[in-house]
């Protein structure tokens, strides 16, 4: 007998299964075909502004960085500033993510924005968030062919784009919007939801910032 | 007259067995407030212990046959009283999961249990009770006993008839609602993790400043009161009934000095 | 990993006098309580959302064997595989093969506790295959050769100056004059260390918090990142999992990810949740070739449908160690084995055997903190209390014990008995206690008065006192 069916079979005894199975797995799909919506915080269910303040305001609270740009015209100038304030070569890494190769980036002269995933030597990675949430002040970023996982993680400094108007309120939501997109049961290789910078206190319980991950992560926010 | 005295709900005392074996004060000192709080108290002669050490050490057969003798000898009262957080708690939350296969026994232990409360939460949920006639001058702190607190929902009714004794202030006892060591018979199987939890506790006695540690149970109180005496502390040590019933004659838990 | 279970009371002595030990254990009762406090004080709907966590997961655990079914399908749609593995030797096994076919010389490994309990990393060691733990706490115990003390701060019981100790053993390339005082320079040198190991690693392990059957996702939470770099960057990315890790739905997920962190470390959510689907895309730029889960029972099944059920709701959030009296005065090296503190006390003896880990179910004073904070309302206490009586029946408490409790039982059912031995010895103790009014050592009682004094009984017991008084009342009365 295979380790599949021994597992399932001491379950099933378990559970004492056999009669009402059809009822079982009734219940089973329904849920699956419709998932109740559960608790949803009323917290990040205000108005449009007040779920873009509270993602705001979440957000910096885990030392994320935040700035906000009238239209996606203004992100290159926005990215090139925030390169100077850190001091940091104008070099930039970032996926070919349409919205982001849009941008006006040939404004920003001495700018060299390299595409494709990362090499693990980029000091700064520009993403393009597919969502927002409000409740937490996470950024949403799904894997694809122009949106490289290695972006995210693996230089020092994240600056994520996110559009005012893909802010939500909750999880659920962000969520539901990724099923949309793909369709239901249906995923990207990952969808990364990002709090702020990488940390750890693994040592004596101590907050520190930038473990293996970036070390700062700076939002721009394009309104309008 | 007469109608006035049927009229008054009668209760039966649950001494507990460490009143009755080490501080019968306490026990006295229930029976006072209960009556204050306009009932008639009784102690049914046929009581021992609420069963704890057995059913917690595993021994479901002697916790259910202590608990059938509990049940019976206060079947005939309006209410179960006792001045200990623990034992209320067992025979309240516990004494019906005894009986889970036996339907006749758990309506009767789900009967009892309804009429089971803890002492100071009887007076002020049960009988409205929002103030003593007490006096004591002292400096005091209060430890929340863990059943009482998380079972019974026992925090803010000891505090309020404590700020109506003349002369008492009372200081908040830093980590109040953390455990304070004793566990019943783990105080003794694994006495020397229980030592180092009484130690933090007593600590945070002695940083209040206070000269007087209440709480209401007498296990917690044997436990910090003989830890405080075993490293010399001035701190004495009383159950939280001996103070609202004025009686603070009887030299405190553990003897003073 | 060896078991020191049955050496509880022994490893609670070490840990008593180890003095490194308490100073790092003050940080678990510092760092962790408050957080978490102003966490749930922060969010309303805290405890509505526990309600919704359980509810999830009783459903979840009574239809199983169908999310388990539905759960594989979409793996193996989205072009991942589905290992189901029995004990812990065949995940062991499992990973191995896995590992050889992609002839790895060095894994990387995302923080696991499912990884401790199947001991893989000596195992993979042992087969020439390299392991290298990534999350921070857990490379450190590594170096260290300990396993971790804490199930979501594996280093919880060490301080800094013996993490820089470590260091300046295993990195041979450290410079004598370079500063490692602050844990921030500890911090950045691990991360330069392990930056190139994932870069060179052949497959990444990772454990799962959640599986989602709708999606055939897995989901980790971490803080640092590392598990990302271990799942993103090799070319095989192993997920291994117990059963009861999987959840209907993306929304089921979410509702419990909400008290996950906050119960945890007091955080509104973790900094990466991330969720994992199969292997890289036609067309992705970066991602593991190959994905594949282990679905590891180990035990689990034995526990569905008894008394032990409502553990396997179970999150690994660590809320009930840290609020433990016990975890906090001896760490979760005593309790010898994987999971330690509460959630341990119950599992563990599910694991390896009540047989072995007695000692954990019976040293807990029941104080009920844990149940009070944990986040999917696990009834530990009862279960600790339902492990005592399987003890008892089987007649593995000792001896000792077992004759006193039977004494004491004798009379503690006979009330008459009872108060003619009270009436006797009360009165005696009492007096022995004499004006201290307590007494500095009695027979019998040796584990009590060791460590403090005994307060003497008033004078008589209350029964006899009462009794003078009824009779008195009723002879007024005549």
């Amino acid at each position: 007998m295979s380790g599949r069916d021994a597992i399932l079979g001491r379950v099933r005894r378990a559970l004492g299964a056999d009669s009402d199975d059809a009822m079982r797995l009734q219940a089973v799909e329904k849920r699956l075909a419709r998932p109740p919506k559960g608790v949803i915080p009323a917290r990040g269910q205000g108005s449009a502004a007040e779920k873009l303040h509270l993602f705001c305001t979440e957000a910096e609270a885990v030392h994320a960085t935040l700035v906000k740009v009238r239209g996606p015209e203004g992100v290159p100038a926005a990215v090139a500033a925030y390169l100077r304030a850190k001091n940091l070569p104008a070099e930039l890494r970032m996926g070919s993510d349409r919205r982001l190769k849009a941008m006006p980036w040939q404004r920003q002269r001495s700018l060299t924005v390299r595409y494709g995933a990362s090499d693990g030597d980029d000091l700064t990675g520009v993403s393009h968030a597919f969502a927002g949430i409000a409740e937490t002040g996470s950024v949403v970023l799904h894997s694809g062919a122009d949106n490289p996982t290695t972006v995210n993680f693996l230089p020092e400094h994240h600056i994520v784009v996110i559009e005012a108007k893909d802010i939500v309120g909750d999880l659920e939501t962000a969520l539901g919007r990724v099923r949309r997109k793909f369709g239901r049961g249906e995923m990207p290789r990952t969808v990364n939801m990002i709090t702020g910078p990488s940390r750890s206190a693994d040592i004596e319980q101590r907050l520190l910032l930038g473990a293996h991950g970036p070390r700062s992560l700076h939002l721009i926010v394009v309104e309008g | 007259m007469h109608d006035n005295i049927i009229s008054k709900p009668r209760v039966g005392l649950f001494v507990t067995c460490l009143v009755d074996l080490f501080r019968p004060t306490v026990g006295f000192a229930a029976i006072r407030l209960i009556e204050q709080a306009g009932c008639t108290v009784d102690v049914p002669v046929a009581q021992t212990c609420c069963g704890q050490p057995a059913y917690n050490s595993g021994d479901r057969k002697d916790a259910r046959a202590i608990a059938e003798n509990t049940i019976a000898a206060f079947e005939d009262y309006d209410y179960v009283v006792a001045p200990s957080g623990s034992c209320a708690s067992m025979l309240k939350k516990h004494y019906p999961g005894l009986f889970r296969d036996d339907a006749k026994w758990t309506a009767r232990a789900e009967a009892f249990a309804a009429k089971v409360h803890e002492l100071v939460s009887f007076l002020s949920d049960e009988r409205g009770m929002v103030a003593v006639h007490a006096r004591l001058d002292a400096r005091a702190t209060y430890h929340d006993s863990c059943s009482g607190l998380r079972e019974l929902g026992i925090r803010a009714q000891p505090r309020a008839l404590l700020s109506s004794v003349d002369g008492l202030a009372l200081s908040e006892l830093p980590d109040a609602d953390a455990c304070c060591g004793f566990g019943g018979t783990f105080c003794v199987k694994y006495s020397e993790i229980s030592n180092a939890i009484v130690e933090k506790k007593v600590r945070n006695v002695e940083a209040t400043g206070a000269e007087l540690l209440l709480a209401g149970d007498l296990g917690c109180l044997m436990n910090m009161a003989g830890k405080l005496k075993r490293d010399g502390s001035k701190v004495e040590t009383r159950h939280v009934a001996e103070v609202l019933a004025g009686m603070t004659d009887t030299p405190p838990i553990g003897g003073s000095g | 990993m060896q078991i020191g279970s049955p050496a509880f009371k022994q490893n609670a002595h070490d840990a008593l006098g180890d003095v490194q030990l308490q100073k790092a254990l003050g940080n678990v009762r510092r760092g962790f309580i408050d957080k978490r406090k102003k966490a749930t004080d922060r969010l309303p709907e805290f405890d509505a959302l526990r309600d919704e966590a359980k509810r999830i997961k009783d459903h979840t655990l009574s239809h199983l064997d169908f999310y388990l079914e539905a759960y594989e399908r979409k793996v193996t749609a989205s072009g991942g595989r589905v290992h189901w593995a029995e004990t812990a030797e065949d995940a062991r096994n499992i990973v191995l093969d896995i590992c050889q076919a992609a002839r790895a010389r060095s894994v990387t490994k995302g923080k696991s506790m499912i990884t401790e309990e199947i001991a893989l990393n000596d195992f993979l060691a042992e087969n020439g295959i390299r392991p290298v733990e990534t999350d921070l706490g857990e490379y450190i115990i590594q170096l260290r050769g300990e396993h971790p003390s804490h199930i979501i701060a594996p280093a919880v019981h060490l301080n800094k100056e013996q993490v820089e100790m470590d260091f300046r053993r295993v990195h041979d390339h450290l410079p004598v004059a370079r500063d490692l005082s602050e844990p921030e320079a500890l911090l950045n040198e691990a991360r330069m260390v392990l930056r190139k190991e994932y870069v060179t690693a052949d497959v990444g392990i990772t454990g799962a918090n959640f599986l989602v059957a709708e999606t055939g996702s897995s989901i980790i939470v971490t803080n640092e990142g590392n598990g990302d770099l271990t799942q993103a960057l090799p070319k095989v990315h192993v997920v291994v999992a117990s059963i009861e890790k999987v959840v209907p739905t993306l929304e089921d997920a979410s509702q419990i990810l909400r008290v996950l962190a906050r119960s945890a470390t007091g955080q509104e959510t973790s900094v990466y949740t991330t969720v994992s689907t199969g292997p890289r895309r036609k067309g992705d730029p970066d991602g593991p070739e190959e994905y594949h889960v282990i679905l590891l029972d180990n035990g689990r099944s034995s526990m569905l449908g008894t008394e032990f059920q409502d553990m396997l709701r179970c999150i690994r959030c660590g809320a009930c160690m840290n609020h433990c009296p016990v975890y906090h005065a001896v760490g979760g090296h005593a309790y010898g084995w994987v999971y330690p503190g509460p959630m341990g006390a119950v599992l563990t003896p599910s694991l390896i055997g009540v047989d072995k880990a007695g000692h954990l179910p019976n040293a807990s004073t029941f104080c009920g903190r844990c149940e009070e904070v944990c986040p999917m309302r696990i009834p530990l206490p009862r279960m600790m209390r339902n492990w005592r009586e399987r003890e008892f029946e089987r007649r593995l408490n000792p001896a000792a014990q077992r004759f006193g409790l039977r004494f004491w039982a004798f009379f503690a059912r006979r009330p008459r008995l009872y108060k003619l031995g009270a009436g006797l010895v009360i009165p005696f103790l009492a007096a022995l206690g004499g004006r201290k009014r307590r007494l500095g050592w009695l027979p019998l009682a040796g584990g009590w008065t060791r460590h403090r004094e005994m307060p003497a009984p008033e004078s008589r017991t209350f029964m006899q006192q009462w009794r003078d008084r009824e009779t008195l009342k009723q002879d007024a009365g005549r």
